[in-house]
């Protein structure tokens, strides 16, 4: 991809992310760690990952980015009245830290040797053929693997994020909608 | 040509600017967030590292990562309601009952 | 030659069987069968002793009866064997301790009549005839120090015999730990020998053999002569170690004149007498015993010259004698110290045995200032006192002249006339206190207590005849050893000849007194001058207790410094409390017990379970419960392994 535009990819990103931690809502949070998201997406589409980079919005954007802002509402978040309470040794040492990290991964890089091409690139490189093929080949019992993981997940939020209350004998499940409580008074 | 440096140094920003999001932020949703950031940093860097070497084993990693991420932002999600309904609050400082 | 005797094991089994009965059915068995098993098993051992004895007559000089009961140690070259052994010494030995000490049980038969505690008094006495046995009858150093260590125990439970008496159980604790102080020396002295003897290869500690190989311990002679004596001043009441003996008399008299006048402070004489081939090869050794000797004699006998309780009168006088024996053996004169040894057995314990027959009979009254004019009802007890006075205070006919009179001779001719001085004031000394005690006794105006004046009576048969019995061994016990121009001269010395035959004979260690016969005129002069002062000293006493009683009072008043300090006696107890027990005490109780013991060990045992609390307690505090302190240490964490990597990768 020509420089220019990685560039201009690259910094905004770097201006989102920033924008994620440095927002005092919530909500505004959220939205920039979504632009963050898609701009990673057309780096992938950039780097010849297509199929990747799509799955990257539809999944991560689409989903997780509304799941969270769903959370954030539900909870009824406010902004943070001040931004900056306390803990000031904490966050400055934080970002020294997170500066020094930066130094770090800089000084590995510059200083190993580059990557080595070892296979060509195949025509239908990033193509969601290759990627199914790897996927049901080397990648199988990951994959299997991968799916009961997100039955566990789907049955672990279900338990947790429910509400119990006893009746008599009975436990009723409830979800905390209000759509129920509105059924209930009609 | 970008080189793929290039977006090795990009990851790597990236990456620390979800640290400091961690350390920084009071806020657990905030802090969540920030946890995403670094996760996608690292998918960057595989699918740099793939592109570069030539095959695609880089986007498969990234493909499972993005899954496993998912999950746990809906366990994590479920996690943070549970808890505010007993505490009212998702700030850091006073979710601390395991301490001393 | 040697002849193998089994008897000898007799002589050992009888007081142990004693000590069986008494112990296990002492009580079940009752009074009279005590009574009887108690002196019996003692008289048994007098007897097989005078067969012995009359055995070894017939042999020729230097024969000595042996038995080896079994091999005791065996490591490596080194061997001990419980053997037994009877030369003319050891005869001497077994005869007085038996026989004397079978009439003084048969004493205890009536003092002890209304004492609780008989078995336990005949077990503890049977038990000291077996130790002291033991000691006298051993054919090696370390079985002797077994009968050493073996008196020493018999000593103390007999001191406290009357034990629910604190003060009487703090005497008898006194009297074991003093003697232990001895006794460290002793085990020193044993060492030092041993391991003279181990350079060249010599590994024994027989008596025999030890003289045999006497050259080898010349060099730790003085050494190992002094660490014994050390020992010796201990079981003997010498000085320094001779602070018990006095608070001994607490215990019940007949163990007064057993253990602390018969035999078990001879056990020191004798010991060095038995290793007299040691001490001749150090001659300073045996200058410190027998200045020793004197001095302690000196120093005992003004002691006693103020002291009111009658027994304590008799202990600081055989503390005296004892220092004549020391004075004889440490001269050389080895014959007359043991010659010395025997007569006082006879009159010593007859003097404690009259006094236990005064103390019974006014119910355990011992002070002296209480008594008086006694003589008409206790006939056979005053006569019977009267001829151990004599005996004691070198009158002849009677034992003790004789041999104080040969000891004195030793002194006089190893050429230290210092110490023969000394001797001769001494014995002035002597016959004085002891009249003292005879006529503030028996003569004069009753002191009595009213109450007690009217049972005095004399004491039972089975308390007088043993009196009879050793007054008439006083009268006739000093004839067998007379000076050598009179009559058979010292059969005695002739008798213990061949035992001391090694000092006579060594080139270049001749010892005087052992070997040099003092010539005639000398010898006479030497007598005269003695018995002259043992007659002024009766005089003297004549006049300050029958003539003129308030004259004592007087003087005492007129000398009030010299007279406190002597009742005090000089006051060594108190010194040595302060120098030595309570030093002692202190180190233990305030620098052992309290700084080292509480303070370090169990602080450090106690520190290192504070360490861990406290370090637990510090680190818990890091538990914050707030996930973002816990992201800082991984954060922390993960820039530790980056940071090698770096280091990795710059290299």
């Amino acid at each position: 991809m020509p420089i220019w535009l990685f560039v201009f990819l690259a910094a905004l990103a770097v201006i989102s992310g920033l924008g994620v931690i440095l927002q005092r809502n919530p909500v505004h949070c959220v939205l920039a760690l979504a632009l963050v998201l898609i701009d990673m997406g057309v780096l992938f589409m950039g780097l010849g990952a297509v199929t990747v980079g799509f799955l990257q919005i539809i999944v991560y954007v689409g989903a997780i980015m509304v799941l969270f802002l769903f959370v954030i509402w539900l909870l009824n978040i406010q902004s943070e009245e001040s931004a900056r309470e306390g803990h000031l040794g904490l966050k400055f040492i934080g970002a020294v830290g997170a500066a020094a990290l930066i130094a770090e991964f800089f000084a590995i890089f510059l200083n190993t040797p580059a990557a080595v091409r070892t296979h060509p690139l195949p025509a239908d490189y990033g193509s969601i053929e290759s990627l199914a093929h790897l996927l049901f080949s080397s990648y199988l019992i990951a994959f299997e693997a991968t799916s009961i993981l997100l039955l566990a997940a789907i049955v672990g939020a279900i338990a947790l994020a429910r509400r119990v209350q006893r009746t008599a004998g009975k436990i009723v499940n409830r979800t905390s909608s209000s759509i129920s409580s509105t059924e209930k008074a009609a | 040509m970008t080189p793929v440096s290039y977006y090795m140094g990009l990851s790597a920003v990236l990456f620390a600017i979800g640290v400091a999001g961690v350390m920084l932020r009071r806020n657990i949703i905030v802090m969540f967030l920030s946890i995403e950031l670094m996760l996608n940093a690292v998918n960057l860097a595989f699918i740099a590292l793939g592109r570069r070497v030539g095959t695609m084993d880089g986007q498969v990693i990234v493909f499972f990562t993005m899954t496993v991420a998912a999950a746990e932002a809906a366990v994590g999600l479920a996690l943070i309601i549970a808890s505010f309904r007993n505490r009212e609050t998702v700030n850091a400082d006073e979710l601390t009952t395991l301490r001393w | 030659m040697t002849q193998n005797f089994p008897a000898l094991g007799l002589i050992l089994l009888f007081p142990a069987l004693g000590v069986i009965f008494n112990l296990f059915w002492g009580n079940r068995a009752g009074r009279s069968a005590v009574n009887f098993v108690g002196p019996a098993v003692v008289f048994i051992s007098f007897g097989l002793a005078v067969w012995a004895f009359f055995t070894l007559l017939q042999m020729p000089p230097g024969s000595a009866l042996t038995f080896i009961l079994w091999r005791w140690i065996q490591a490596g070259p080194f061997h001990v064997e419980l053997g037994l052994r009877i030369d003319a010494l050891s005869a001497v030995m077994i005869l007085v301790v038996t026989g004397v000490g079978s009439f003084i049980l048969l004493f205890s038969v009536g003092y002890m009549g209304h004492d609780e505690d008989y078995a336990r008094y005949f077990t503890y006495m049977n038990l000291f005839v077996f130790s002291m046995l033991i000691l006298v009858l051993a054919d090696n150093l370390l079985e002797m120090f077994v009968g050493w260590e073996g008196v020493g125990l018999c000593s103390y439970l007999l001191i406290a015999f009357w034990y629910y008496n604190p003060q009487f159980a703090y005497n008898g604790r006194k009297a074991f730990i003093v003697n232990r102080i001895g006794d460290a020396g002793f085990v020193l002295g044993i060492l030092t020998i041993v391991s003279a003897l181990a350079a060249h290869n010599v590994w024994t500690l027989n008596f025999v053999q030890m003289q045999h190989h006497a050259g080898l311990l010349e060099p730790v002679a003085v050494l190992a002569g002094l660490l014994l004596f050390l020992g010796a001043t201990g079981k003997s009441a010498q000085i320094p170690l001779y602070v018990w003996l006095p608070d001994a008399m607490v215990g019940p008299t007949p163990v007064s004149a057993l253990i602390h006048a018969a035999t078990m402070v001879t056990a020191g004489v004798y010991m060095v007498a038995r290793l007299h081939f040691l001490y001749i090869f150090g001659p300073e050794a045996m200058e410190v015993v027998a200045a020793i000797g004197a001095v302690t004699a000196f120093f005992a006998a003004t002691i006693a010259i103020v002291q009111a309780d009658i027994k304590r009168v008799l202990a600081y006088s055989t503390i005296s004698q004892i220092g004549y024996m020391m004075l004889g053996v440490g001269s050389g004169a080895f014959a007359a110290g043991i010659f010395h040894l025997m007569t006082h057995a006879f009159f010593k314990s007859l003097l404690f045995l009259c006094s236990g027959s005064i103390i019974h009979v006014l119910e355990g009254e011992q002070d002296m200032n209480k008594m008086g004019g006694l003589r008409h009802q206790m006939p056979i007890t005053f006569a019977t006192m009267l001829i151990a006075a004599l005996a004691i205070s070198a009158i002849p006919p009677f034992a003790g002249y004789f041999s104080k009179d040969l000891v004195l001779e030793g002194a006089y001719a190893s050429g230290h006339v210092w110490l023969w001085i000394i001797g001769v004031i001494t014995a002035g000394l002597t016959s004085f206190y002891m009249f003292r005690l005879i006529f503030m006794t028996f003569y004069g105006e009753s002191r009595v207590d009213h109450e007690k004046v009217h049972h005095v009576h004399e004491s039972p048969p089975v308390m007088t005849i043993p009196l009879i019995v050793l007054a008439v061994a006083c009268i006739l016990g000093g004839w067998v050893g007379l000076p050598d121009w009179l009559l058979w001269g010292d059969a005695f010395k002739r008798f213990l000849a061949p035992v001391f035959a090694f000092g006579m004979v060594t080139p270049g260690h001749v010892v005087l007194g052992g070997a040099a016969a003092l010539p005639q005129a000398t010898s006479i002069t030497i007598g005269l001058i003695a018995l002259g002062l043992g007659v002024l000293g009766i005089v003297i006493a004549w006049i300050l207790y029958i003539q003129n009683p308030a004259l004592p009072a007087r003087i005492g008043e007129s000398l009030h410094g010299i007279y406190s300090v002597l009742w005090h006696k000089y006051y060594i107890d108190e010194l040595y409390n302060l120098f030595v027990t309570r030093p002692l005490f202190w180190l233990s109780a305030i620098v052992l017990s309290r700084t080292i013991d509480t303070g370090i060990i169990d602080g450090i045992v106690n520190g290192t379970g504070l360490v861990v609390e406290e370090s637990g307690e510090g680190v818990r505090r890091g538990e914050t419960g707030n996930v973002q302190h816990y992201a800082f240490v991984y954060l922390i964490g993960v820039l530790g392994v980056a940071a090698y990597y770096v280091y990795l990768v710059m290299r």
